[in-house]
């Protein structure tokens, strides 16, 4: 086993953490504030990857395609808060898991219908085409980096919006008691409706910039899903600083499992039934990290401050 | 849980008869929704571009979508067969949806026709007389990649999802090949991001790498592989290359070689006719799918026309007789009722803005499957 070869599995373990905070901030971020559990959060990130590459596709230009996945996903949340969430706040979680799973349904439908059943190309940018060459002279794809400075932009950003800003205020003070803001004068249907938004937006941006590393197709959003709500779980519902501690934790251990347990496991066992053996047991790697988790810290590793 | 997608189709179309103008009802289970659906809707769209090309009025398909869903797939058959009353049952994709129908199907008497999955244990000691696979045997194309990397490599990488099918791919190609493995790797089925496995491909010193990830798996994969700056030569099964994903995958798909029965370009005139005819239906090329689902179709056609499908056992023997133009050139029916065929090796190239595959190499002529011995009928 090389050290560069070590070192380049840690980098895209990062990477792949910074690919699903992505995902994750805006799940939690609508957990916290709305005490929702969103299941068509998925269907956003895949509304994001459809309607980059559609513009994609039409101007030629990525970039473009970016703002289109902001605007598409952020107004797709709009939309939906507007004319379902806004009616499932005082309902328990059950009432919200089955509508936004319909939602998904709906989503998914409305997107073959409008986009046919085959997958749709999307590429990365050409200004972040080709590889760096790392220390240990192993190249490393350039659009890699650039999503986990997308993820550490993220962060920051949401950071600031939410320390320093008076709608983070707003959004600190909803997640602390919503009746009480709404006593004092605050628009609370409003802000909910900007938090899902933001929140959409943060989907549809991860699945633009995803949607160039994979397939753009129905149904893409699920799997990332089930990813996203380990990574909150783990990191404590409601916090973005624990989405994105356990983001990071998340991509690394399920990076570096896959590639240590089979070898591992082949000084013992032949290299066929390691490679078999070892790659099941990394599937479930996440999940046994997760039990431990909240074995030990029940509320995750960052319970949000007020529940 | 998805309602019935669509409903009776009747040819229109005037034309001639068969032998026996008595109508005979087809029921035809796909996957018409969710990541998969591309290929139930080439599957159901070349099947019926053949039944409307026939001009047979007498045929009446009833097709319905399983979603992707082994228990969906179970109630759609036991409904089509007890209270809609087919004749046939084919359209099936996927390996586990059909492991879950196709045994209670062939006990019930009723005959299906598997037009894409090829599990091995339908293939040997659990084969039915009632079951005919127009597809191929699941291990046939990862075996003709096997054989025909002993030409040019002798350290392959091997990669495939954790799951049965996964497994029966690495199984068919290392029943072929001869060389040294670099490394052997299974992956979670439905993972999407592949840069650790690439990482180790670059480090292990192969000469080429083959691998099974149908659907969006093999799209994420080989656009990261084009895209992570590794030049060692891909290769797979034609289902990673086919011509429903390959326009999702974009240019980093040229050059690789990939195995199938069937390809656009094959010379005959039956798969001239089909492509043309395809494209002219629908606005797009083909896929394999397509293909084997057109084949399927012109083959109960041929049995339709020799015998009356109420006499189970005079029809089984038509259809045994393969005696339809398939778009492969040639075909024929194993003991096993399942096909003896030629597999080519195709290359993926750029025609104008379309990418598409062309054939370089025959892997196998007349190749059936390592399971047939097993098979008592």
């Amino acid at each position: 086993m090389q050290i560069p070869l070590l070192l380049e599995q840690l980098l895209n373990g990062l990477q792949f953490g910074f690919m699903l905070f992505l995902m994750a901030s805006g799940l939690t971020l609508i957990f916290g504030v709305m005490g929702l559990i969103n299941l068509a959060h998925g269907s956003l990130y895949m509304v994001g990857a459809f309607a980059c590459a559609a513009v994609a596709a039409a101007t030629g230009s990525f970039w473009l395609g970016l703002v289109a996945s902001l605007a598409g996903a952020a107004a797709a949340g709009a939309l939906v808060e507007v004319l379902v969430i806004r009616r499932l706040y005082g309902r328990d979680h059950l009432d919200q898991v089955l509508a936004t799973f319909a939602l998904i349904l709906i989503f998914s439908e409305g997107t073959r219908w409008l986009f046919g059943s085959f997958p749709l190309y999307l590429d990365i940018p050409p200004l972040l085409g080709g590889a760096l060459t790392l220390p240990g002279s192993a190249p490393y794809p350039i659009y890699r980096l650039a999503i986990i400075g997308a993820g550490l932009l993220v962060a920051l950003g949401l950071y600031l919006l939410i320390s320093r800003t008076r709608l983070g205020m707003r959004i600190r003070a909803g997640e602390a008691d919503r009746e009480m803001i709404a006593a004092l004068g605050i628009d609370i249907r409003t802000l909910y409706t900007i938090v899902f938004a933001l929140g959409a937006a943060l989907a549809g941006m991860a699945g633009a910039l995803v949607g160039a590393l994979q397939s753009v197709q129905v149904g893409m959003g699920e799997p990332v899903l089930i990813l996203a709500f380990v990574v909150i779980v783990i990191g404590g519902i409601g916090s973005i600083r624990g989405a994105l501690f356990g983001a990071l934790l998340v991509g690394v251990v399920d990076t570096t499992g896959r590639l240590l347990l089979p070898l591992a496991l082949s000084s013992f066992i032949s290299p066929s039934a390691a490679a078999s053996t070892g790659a099941a047991l990394a599937s479930m790697l996440i999940y046994v990290l997760m039990a431990l988790i909240l074995a030990l810290r029940p509320r995750g590793l960052f319970p949000a401050a007020a529940g | 849980m998805k309602q019935m997608m669509a409903a009776a189709l009747v040819a229109l179309c005037a034309g001639t008869a068969g032998a026996f103008a008595e109508p005979v009802k087809i029921g035809m289970i796909t996957t018409l929704s969710g990541g998969g659906a591309g290929l139930g809707v080439d599957t159901r769209d070349a099947f019926l571009l053949a039944i409307k090309k026939s001009g047979n009025k007498d045929i009446e398909v009833v097709v319905e979508d399983d979603a992707q869903k082994p228990e969906l797939a179970v109630q759609i058959a036991d409904k089509m067969i007890q209270s809609e009353k087919v004749d046939l049952l084919t359209g099936i994709i996927w390996s586990n949806l059909a492991m879950a129908v196709v045994p209670s199907v062939t006990a019930q008497d009723v005959i299906y026709l598997s037009p894409n999955a090829g599990p091995s244990p339908l293939a040997g000691a659990g084969c039915n007389a009632n079951y005919f696979n127009v597809a191929y045997q699941n291990d046939n194309f990862h075996e003709a990649m096997g054989q025909y990397a002993n030409g040019d490599y002798k350290k392959t990488f091997i990669l495939a999802p954790n799951y049965p099918a996964g497994k029966d791919s690495l199984t068919g190609f290392k029943r072929y090949y001869k060389g040294e493995l670099a490394g052997e790797v299974y992956t979670q089925l439905g993972q999407t991001d592949y840069a650790a496995e690439i990482a180790q491909i670059r480090a292990s010193g192969a000469d080429s790498v083959f691998f099974f990830l149908p659907g969006g798996m093999g799209i994420a994969f080989t656009k990261q592989y084009g895209q992570s700056g590794v030049t060692i030569p891909l290769m797979g099964p034609g289902f990673s290359f086919s011509q429903d994903v390959l326009g999702a995958i974009g240019d980093a798909a040229v050059g690789v070689r990939n195995s199938a029965s069937w390809s656009k370009d094959l010379d005959n005139e039956a798969n001239k006719t089909f492509v043309a005819d395809f494209q002219a239906e629908y606005g797009r090329l083909p896929s394999i799918y397509a293909a084997q689902g057109y084949d399927t179709a012109n083959l109960i056609l041929s049995a339709v026309a020799k015998a009356s499908v109420t006499d189970k056992e005079a029809f089984r023997a038509a259809l045994k007789e393969a005696d339809f133009p398939s778009v492969r050139g040639k075909f024929k029916f194993n003991t096993n009722n399942h096909p003896i065929q030629d597999i080519y090796v195709r290359e993926v190239v750029k025609e104008g803005d379309v990418i598409t595959n062309k054939i370089i190499a025959t892997a196998f002529t007349d190749h059936s499957d390592a399971y047939a011995k097993d098979c008592k009928m």
